[in-house]
């Protein structure tokens, strides 16, 4: 029975297959990328009048001449008074296929904390080339970024285009650059876009001013681009979140490990193993609260339950017993540095890697790498913000993990600095 | 219980597609995933509870998240007063339907133990007073993880708030100065006096909401569906005319089909007129709607500029 104040809600509708799709979008300073994000938010109505209206009296105010669709993505107070962007920002919008996440990140201060945050996360990394000035540092930076977290797919807009009379040659000199960059970094699928962000071309619809490219409009791009393959569907990993124990007489045995599938795919009836334990079992249900499944695969939130009565707690991994993760207390990772205070030398620092908090001394550091030229400098002793090496750490006890190239769920981990508890790191498995 | 789908109405099979998974599916797990986070690695935690939609989610969501346990933790109030009846009638039906354990954080408690002062005239409201109940009732109970429902679409300073946003010892947010938050480890390390604001619904829109609302057949207080109902104009929107609110000389009360597109303190939210009376109905008008919920309806977010990021940094939710 319906509570009381509560009204009939329906019955529900057939599901809406929209499919979850989240990028992340880099440029450098003054590239458009504020104003690309405009366009799409704008182009899909994703923009209310309200906001439309108060970008509109900013621009009037601030004399920019245009509706600036750049404002639409500037948050904090500062952020409006100084011009600049300070931090990550979430952005939302949807078309009938797909909703789109995007996490946006400043091109210039904190570039590369900011960048690897956002990127983390993401399917896809949108680039932004200013067609007049071609590829710069910053370019090969976030092409370095986008590979090192290895975002499945790059697309490289050449923005501005409107600026260099919409020249065919501009573009596939950028583009052809900007391939031999990727083609270093292992990086398996870019696609280049011609687009003026300023005036819509090639935006959401096709340009008529460059007849003669041929692919798809940036938002055709995005909503086509295949993301579900993307997941690691072969390595079963399940980091156990918590443990569920009801206690009441209704569930009074019921033992059921919470958590969120890594990676693979999980079936009722499975062989299984817990790590550390190593004892093997088999799953016995999966739970839900919408009913039992039959299988789960990521990233879904379940309840295991195993056949046999064995001592699972938070931080214990479920897996198959032919395919385990590699039991480690040595981690040789590329570790991205992200707080003011350097990587000490030996240094102590809380590892967080799924379910799982252990201490680690950081090692050594192997080499520094040159974001811009990837150059290794072996002689590094250590790592400032915004800087990236390779470390190995030494950890109190063992974690599981699989290479990042594998596995980003399993294979990634952030470093807390002890006395601050901020999170000071984020690091990659090698 | 009010939503028991047979199964999971939405996991698409697998001979159409091959293990996908809709957005409202990965939504939902996703906010599963970081409240369980939250009660494994935070000593207390707590869910903040208006009887809006976004906290009628959140409460599914917990209930999902632990089944078929009871919630770990118990479910907050802050009460300013103000409230629509309807609101609280609703409030207490939900936690007791959930079984969960109600505190209720009074703001007229904090005005008679001169917490704060309240403010006066036709334009008072007790909005910017629940910051101080808030931290001292998070305070009194030491909670650690605080579960709120604010979403990054809703508003421009929310856009870059994290998932787990850490509170200093005076419940401050700096915005400068924030975690880096990554893939989907959350880091809930805290000092004592410390704790964290907990957002799971970070990532989902005012459609999400009401989409997955729709799914999961959600109930909701009365008010979010079109009723007749006694408003006055103010500033350009409609308000409930209640005994919270002195009306000006010139404003005049009338009668009006409204339905509420969020739940505040009835001084300060407004009414959008409306003829739907079923969920569909408000859902197709959701969709269509050109105006943010809080553009819209919330005189709160209406002082300045940056009103919502000012009141963050004081504590509020």
């Amino acid at each position: 029975m319906p509570p009381p104040g509560a009204a009939t809600n329906g019955r529900p509708r057939a599901a809406q297959r929209t499919e979850l799709v989240r990028f992340a979008t880099a440029g450098s300073v003054d590239d458009g990328k504020s104003t690309l994000i405009g366009r799409l938010l704008f182009d899909t109505k994703s923009i209310f009048e309200d906001q439309l209206e108060h970008v509109e009296e900013t621009s009037r105010r601030r004399g920019d001449g245009y509706v600036n669709l750049a404002l639409l993505t500037d948050g904090l107070r500062a952020e409006r008074e100084q011009g600049i962007t300070i931090d990550v920002a979430y952005r939302y919008f949807h078309t009938p296929r797909r909703k789109f996440i995007i996490a946006d990140t400043p091109g210039h201060e904190q570039y590369t904390r900011n960048m690897v945050t956002g990127a983390s996360t993401a399917d896809l990394a949108l680039i932004l080339v200013d067609a007049r000035k071609g590829v710069v540092e910053q370019s090969r930076r976030h092409a370095f970024i986008a590979s090192l977290l290895r975002i499945p797919h790059l697309v490289v807009c050449v923005n501005k285009m409107d600026l260099v009379d919409w020249d065919q040659e501009v573009f596939e000199s950028i583009s052809s650059e900007f391939a031999g960059w990727a083609a270093k970094l292992d990086i398996q699928d870019a696609t280049f876009i011609p687009i003026s962000a300023l005036h819509g071309d090639n935006v959401v619809e096709r340009s008529h001013n460059m007849d003669w490219y041929e692919g798809p409009s940036l938002l055709y791009h995005l909503e086509h681009v295949h993301v579900a393959s993307d997941r690691n569907l072969r390595d079963a990993r399940f980091p156990v979140q918590w443990v569920i124990r009801p206690m009441t007489d209704e569930h009074h045995d019921y033992r059921g490990y919470a958590g969120l599938v890594a990676s693979g795919v999980f079936r009722v009836g499975d062989e299984v193993v817990v790590l550390p334990s190593g004892i093997e079992t088999r799953i016995a249900g999966i739970e839900t609260y919408d009913g039992p499944r039959e299988e789960a695969f990521p990233p879904q939130s379940v309840t295991l339950q195993l056949e046999d009565d064995v001592d699972v707690s938070r931080g214990d991994m479920i897996c198959r017993p032919q395919n385990r993760p590699i039991e480690a207390r040595d981690v040789d990772a590329m570790v991205c540095w992200m707080a003011e205070r350097p990587l000490q030398p030996s240094g102590r620092y809380r590892v967080k890697h799924t379910t799982r908090t252990v201490l680690a001394k950081a090692d050594e550091l192997r080499y520094r790498i040159d974001v811009n030229t990837l150059h290794r400098d072996e002689a590094a002793t250590g790592l400032e913000l915004n800087e990236v090496g390779r470390l190995r750490l030494r950890l109190s006890s063992p974690l599981f993990l699989d290479e990042y190239r594998r596995n980003r769920a399993t294979g990634s981990f952030i470093l807390i600095d002890e006395s601050t508890n901020d999170t000071v790191g984020a690091g990659m498995v090698l | 219980m009010t939503a028991t789908p047979a199964s999971a109405p939405n996991i698409l099979r697998r001979d159409q597609m091959s293990y996908e998974i809709t957005h409202l599916r990965a939504l939902e797990s996703e906010a599963i995933h970081v409240m369980r986070e939250v009660v494994a690695e935070l000593e207390r935690a707590v869910l903040l509870f208006s009887g809006g939609k976004d906290s009628a989610v959140l409460l599914h969501l917990a209930r999902k998240a632990f089944h078929p346990a009871s919630l770990p933790f118990p479910v907050m109030h802050v009460d300013t007063g103000h409230n629509f009846p309807e609101v609280l009638d609703y409030r207490d039906a939900m936690v007791a339907d959930v079984g969960a354990e109600l505190i209720v954080a009074s703001v007229q408690e904090s005005i008679d133990d001169g917490r704060v002062v309240e403010e006066t005239g036709p334009r008072a409201s007790r909005n910017r007073l629940q910051s101080v109940t808030l931290l001292d009732a998070i305070e009194k109970h030491g909670f650690k993880g605080v579960f709120g429902g604010a979403r990054r679409d809703e508003e421009r300073a929310r856009a870059k708030e994290r998932i787990f946003s850490f509170r200093d010892d005076f419940g401050q947010w700096d915005p400068k100065a924030q975690r880096p938050e990554l893939w989907s480890i959350y880091n809930g390390f805290v000092k004592p006096g410390e704790h964290v604001r907990v957002f799971p619904l970070s990532n989902w829109t005012e459609l999400d909401v009401w989409q997955y609302i729709r799914e999961e057949r959600i109930p909701l207080p009365s008010i979010y569906f079109a009723h007749e109902r006694d408003v006055f104009r103010r500033d350009g929107m409609l308000y409930a005319v209640s005994d919270f609110v002195e009306l000006l000389p010139a404003e005049e009360p009338f009668s009006a089909s409204v339905r509420f597109r969020t739940v505040g303190d009835m001084s300060c939210t407004g009414a959008v007129r409306s003829t739907a009376v079923t969920l569909d109905a408000v859902v197709a008008e959701i969709a269509a709607t050109r105006v943010t919920e809080r553009g819209e309806t919330r005189a709160d977010d209406r002082i300045s500029e940056a009103a919502m990021e000012d009141r963050k940094k004081e504590g509020y939710f």
